[in-house]
Parts: structure tokens; C-alpha cells; sequence
């Protein structure tokens, strides 16, 4: 099985995900090639350098530097001829690029696999990840992998890079720009260990700041749910759930959050769920190990507080 | 201006998902069904171009089985001017589903499909895509901001890292994000208005797409099931509580 792995990249760095993609690939197969594109060679020697890696195909045309969907699916599709599978770890960009990639070259595609138990069967999550579908799909097709499901894979010595030309095809998008508001200094949010989440309950931008110390003294990143940032109290890349950001970190603690599904599927696979809400009946509580009820404006900065006096003793 | 608008029957959003007696497939009989948010903010979305002047008409299609007709008469009812139902008994995959809609504007000729980012049953956010790609056309996915001027369209689009903008020229497909907007309740002059609106019905068959699936499912269970744990009543208690987990 000949996996082509596509790995998304910004700002000069590779997209850590890109290393779980290819664990996922070497669940069942030695074959794996890399392809980045659009990014200078020290990613691809970097790509290179992931323990399992065969070998990366490599362009640095600035056309792929933003990986607008269009050109980098038809990239993509140009060097998939030998390749059995197209495999991304479902970020946002893989998102966009691999079912045009899918359509393009007339394949199925699985989105957000979280187990792959043969060339032809995998599992996924459906209704907000509150059943697990088991899939058969026998011959050629495009996978995105969710990150978390799979462990990142280690280094090697760097195999062979190869440059490839860009492929002939129309760009008719243009980048216009880039926006983001992640707090430098704070662990990124499907990485982070702890991540302190606030929702509705939260209220305002002034209660977010609460979170926010919270989040500093447990070196936590931060997370919300999509009520919290439709109330303009959290920038949407904190977003948690269903149509947001699914983490797993060890301990993900949820305040002023009911624990509505479309939530739960962003957290369900977090080693420890604590939950601060002032309704004793809210969902949460139902799936949190630790929980507390009361108001959470008073007792986020209590926590705080007693949590910075144990740093400091 | 032209906008053509695919909507999907699915589960609501509020039900909680129960397994059927083959254990493939979710339990749809007597369960309520909605019209999927996204599609709901995309149908929202046209109707608020059409109300800005900027689009004349709205077209609304759904594929699916017979009882997917309420799904065409909500966004009837939200303001789109027409609605064709393809139907199929079978769920069709996202690929054959991004085929009959290629079909679909061959015959339309729409200067914009506006689409849900994903249907809430299956998670696949797949059909979006797969059309821009099979007609050869622009794409944004994700959308949280659509400013259209003429036929220059710019999106604004949710990624992990924050959002993106984009510009392109129709005729393209995007596929909206829930933030877009806050779709307007269905009211009762709606319904009845959407009862006079024209209403076509064709067969999936006739659009000459293979619609053979490539995916069987063999089993749908439940995740580990999380169980509640413990309530504490001070915070110094859920303080070490936590701590203790952190020292794991």
C-alpha cells in the first residue's frame, strides 16, 4: 500500500500533525512518501527526517505557499499516479485540499479516521462523535486522519527529498491575508497537556480574562466553546467541538460550559474532564470526573489563587 | 446573479443518536429530522444576498428520499424562490452527491453554490469541495464572511489558526461555517408561501451518475462511555483533585 502523505505547513513551520499522519500511514504500510509544497527546503528536510518517511517530494514555488486549495489539489493530484492512498492529518487546509484532490482523481474519501485497522477498514466518528462507524472501503482513496488518535512519530536519518515541477493548472483565488489571535507564550491547543475552556457561562470578555490567568498559572492553553466566541469572548481558533477543534489533552477543564454534544465531541477523548458550573443538572457533570458546582467568577480566581500559593510553596 | 443552494435532510441536532436493529446505521424512523444547520446558514446567507439586491434567484436542492421534501419546504419558507428534490432511497456518498450537482449546474448555469461546511450526521465536509473541483471553479471553505461586489467575491474563512481571507471571481462554491450568520425562524406567512413556490421532482437515476456506494458501514457503537465522577464541595478540595491528576 502506497501511502502519499500531503503535510501542511505555515509560517515556515511544519504543521506538527503532519508527524501523527504519518504513524497513522505506518499503522499498515513501510511505503509512505511526503509531499510539501510551497515551502522552503528546510521543511522538507525536516519532513524528510520523520521516522518512517520513504522519501519527500519537494517544491518550493511560492504558488503553494499559502496552500490555496486550488493549485495545491491539482499539485497533488499530478504526483498521486502510483499512490494506493492520499492521506492528510485533517487540518483546515487538508480539508479544503483533499476532496478536491478526491474528486479530481475520481477516488472516495474518509474524513477525520481516528483508527485504521487494515488497508480497508477504518473507524470514524458520526453525529458529533457520538457513535463510532466502522468503514469498509476497499481500493484507492483520499484519508484524513484526526491528529489525535495517533502518537507523533520519532526522527530518522533524512531520506532522499525530490524536487518536483509545479503542476499546469488554473489559480483563480487569491490570499488576501492571515488572522490570528493566539497569545504567544501559550501551548497550542492540540498539543497542550491542560487546557482551561470557557463557554456561555463565562459571559463577557473581562470574565475570559479570568480563564486566561487560570490557563497561566497551570501553563494551560485555552479553549472555548462556540458560544464564548460568538459572544466575542475568545478569538475562534480557541473554538472546541464539533465544528471547531477536537483535543484530547490529559486534563481539559470546562467552565461555564453545559456539555451540549456538538462540545463534547471536541473533548470526549480527554483523559480528565473537570467541570465548574453553577448548574448542579448540566450535562457536563455527567461526564466529568471532578466537578464542582457554583459560580465560576468567583471560583476561577479562588482556583487561581490557591493553585499559584502551592507553585510558589 | 444565480445562487444555488443544497440542503440536507438530517437528524436534529438536539436528538440524542440511537443505533437501528442492524447495527449500521442510525435510527431515522419516528426520530426528528431538521434541515442541517449549515445548510441552514448557506440558505440564510442567499437570502440575505437576494435581499441586498445582489442575487435574483435562489434554487434549493436537496437529494434524498421522499421525506426529504420538508427539508426544500424550510428554505422555501427562509426565501429561496425554488426547490428540486432528486430522489434517492439510498444515502448517496459526498463524491456521487458532488457528481449530480455538477449535473445539476450544467443544466442551472448558477453564478454561486453556497453550501453547509458539513452535514452534522456525517462530519465529512467532503461535497463542497468535490463540486468546485468537478465544475473547475473557485472555492472557500469555512466561511464566516461573505462580501460579494459584482462578480468579485472575497470570503473570510475559519481555520485552526484564526481565519483567512480570500478573494476570487464567480463563479465559485462556498461552503459556510456556522458563524456566518443567525439563520431566521421559519414563520407561518413563510410556510405558506413557500406552499405556492415551484416545486420540482426527479430521480437520481436520470442524472446518469454511478451511484453505487464505495463504503459499506459494517459496524456503528457507541465510544467509551464516560461516566460522571465526583462533585466536591470546596474549591480547595477541587484544587487537589486536580493537582492530584496533574501529577499523574
Amino acid at each position: 500500500m502506497k501511502y502519499l502523505i500531503f503535510a501542511t505547513h505555515s509560517d515556515g513551520v511544519l504543521n506538527p500533525a503532519t508527524r501523527r499522519a504519518v504513524t497513522a500511514a505506518a499503522q499498515t504500510s513501510t511505503d509512505i512518501t511526503l509531499l510539501i509544497a510551497g515551502a522552503p527546503r528546510a521543511l522538507a528536510d525536516e519532513a524528510a527526517a520523520i521516522a518512517g518517511v520513504r522519501n519527500v517530494l519537494w517544491t518550493d514555488d511560492a504558488a503553494y505557499a499559502d496552500l490555496l486549495a486550488e493549485p495545491t489539489a491539482a499539485l497533488i493530484a499530478a504526483q498521486a499516479k502510483d499512490f494506493d492512498t492520499i492521506l492528510a492529518a485533517a487540518t483546515a487546509e487538508a480539508k479544503a485540499i483533499l476532496p478536491r484532490v478526491s474528486a479530481l482523481l475520481d477516488m472516495p474519501m474518509l474524513s477525520e479516521v481516528t483508527k485504521i485497522l487494515d488497508d480497508e477498514t477504518f473507524e470514524r466518528p458520526v453525529y458529533a462523535g457520538s457513535l463510532i462507524a466502522t468503514i469498509k472501503c476497499p481500493g484507492r482513496k483520499c484519508i484524513t486522519v484526526r491528529g489525535i488518535s495517533f502518537a507523533p512519530a520519532g526522527t530518522q536519518p533524512p531520506a532522499p527529498v525530490e524536487n518536483i515541477p509545479s503542476a499546469d493548472a488554473p489559480a483563480p483565488t487569491r490570499f488576501v491575508s492571515r488572522n490570528s489571535q493566539i497569545a504567544t507564550g501559550r501551548p497550542a491547543l492540540t498539543d497542550a497537556k491542560i487546557v482551561v475552556s470557557g463557554g456561555r457561562g463565562v459571559a463577557t470578555k473581562e470574565g475570559f480574562g479570568k480563564m486566561e490567568a487560570l490557563a497561566d498559572v497551570l501553563h494551560a492553553a485555552v479553549g472555548a466553546s462556540r458560544a464564548a466566541v460568538d459572544g466575542g469572548m475568545a478569538p475562534n481558533e480557541c473554538q472546541v467541538g464539533q465544528s471547531g477543534r477536537t483535543i484530547a489533552p490529559e486534563i481539559y477543564l470546562a467552565a461555564g460550559i453545559s456539555g451540549a454534544i456538538q462540545h463534547m465531541a471536541g473533548i470526549r477523548d480527554s483523559r480528565i474532564i473537570a467541570a465548574i458550573n453553577k448548574d448542579p443538572d448540566a450535562p457536563i457533570f455527567s461526564a466529568a470526573d471532578i466537578g464542582i458546582v457554583g459560580d465560576l467568577h468567583t471560583i476561577v480566581p479562588e482556583l487561581t489563587d490557591i493553585l499559584r500559593q502551592k507553585q510558589n510553596a | 446573479m444565480k445562487i444555488l443552494v443544497p440542503v440536507k435532510r438530517v437528524i436534529d441536532s438536539n436528538v440524542r443518536v440511537q443505533i437501528d436493529a442492524s447495527g449500521t446505521a442510525a435510527r431515522h424512523d419516528g426520530i426528528k429530522h431538521a434541515l442541517n444547520p449549515f445548510d441552514e446558514t448557506a440558505v440564510e446567507a442567499a437570502v440575505q444576498l437576494k435581499e441586498a439586491g445582489k442575487a435574483d434567484e435562489i434554487v434549493a436542492v436537496t437529494i434524498g428520499p421522499d421525506a426529504a421534501q420538508e427539508t426544500l419546504r424550510t428554505a422555501l419558507a427562509m426565501g429561496a424562490d425554488r426547490a428540486l428534490h432528486i430522489v434517492t432511497a439510498q444515502p448517496a456518498e459526498p463524491l456521487a452527491v458532488a457528481k449530480i450537482l455538477e449535473k445539476l449546474c450544467a443544466e442551472e448555469n448558477p453564478d454561486l453554490v453556497l453550501c453547509g461546511r458539513q452535514a452534522i450526521d456525517d462530519d465529512s465536509g467532503q461535497c463542497g469541495p468535490m463540486l468546485a473541483a468537478r465544475l473547475g471553479w473557485a472555492q472557500a471553505v469555512g466561511a464566516s464572511d461573505i462580501q460579494l461586489s459584482g462578480r468579485d467575491i472575497t470570503v473570510t474563512c475559519e481555520v485552526d489558526t484564526g481565519t483567512v481571507t480570500l478573494t476570487t471571481t464567480l463563479p465559485a462554491v462556498v461552503s459556510a461555517d456556522l458563524r456566518l450568520n443567525q439563520p431566521r425562524f421559519v414563520t407561518l406567512p413563510g410556510l405558506m408561501k413557500a406552499k405556492r413556490k415551484p416545486q420540482a421532482k426527479r430521480a437520481a437515476e436520470d442524472f446518469g451518475v454511478d451511484l453505487r456506494p464505495h463504503m459499506t458501514c459494517l459496524t456503528l457503537k457507541e465510544p467509551p462511555p464516560r461516566s460522571a465522577g465526583k462533585k466536591y464541595d470546596t474549591v480547595a478540595e477541587f484544587a487537589d483533585a486536580i493537582l492530584a491528576e496533574i501529577q499523574k
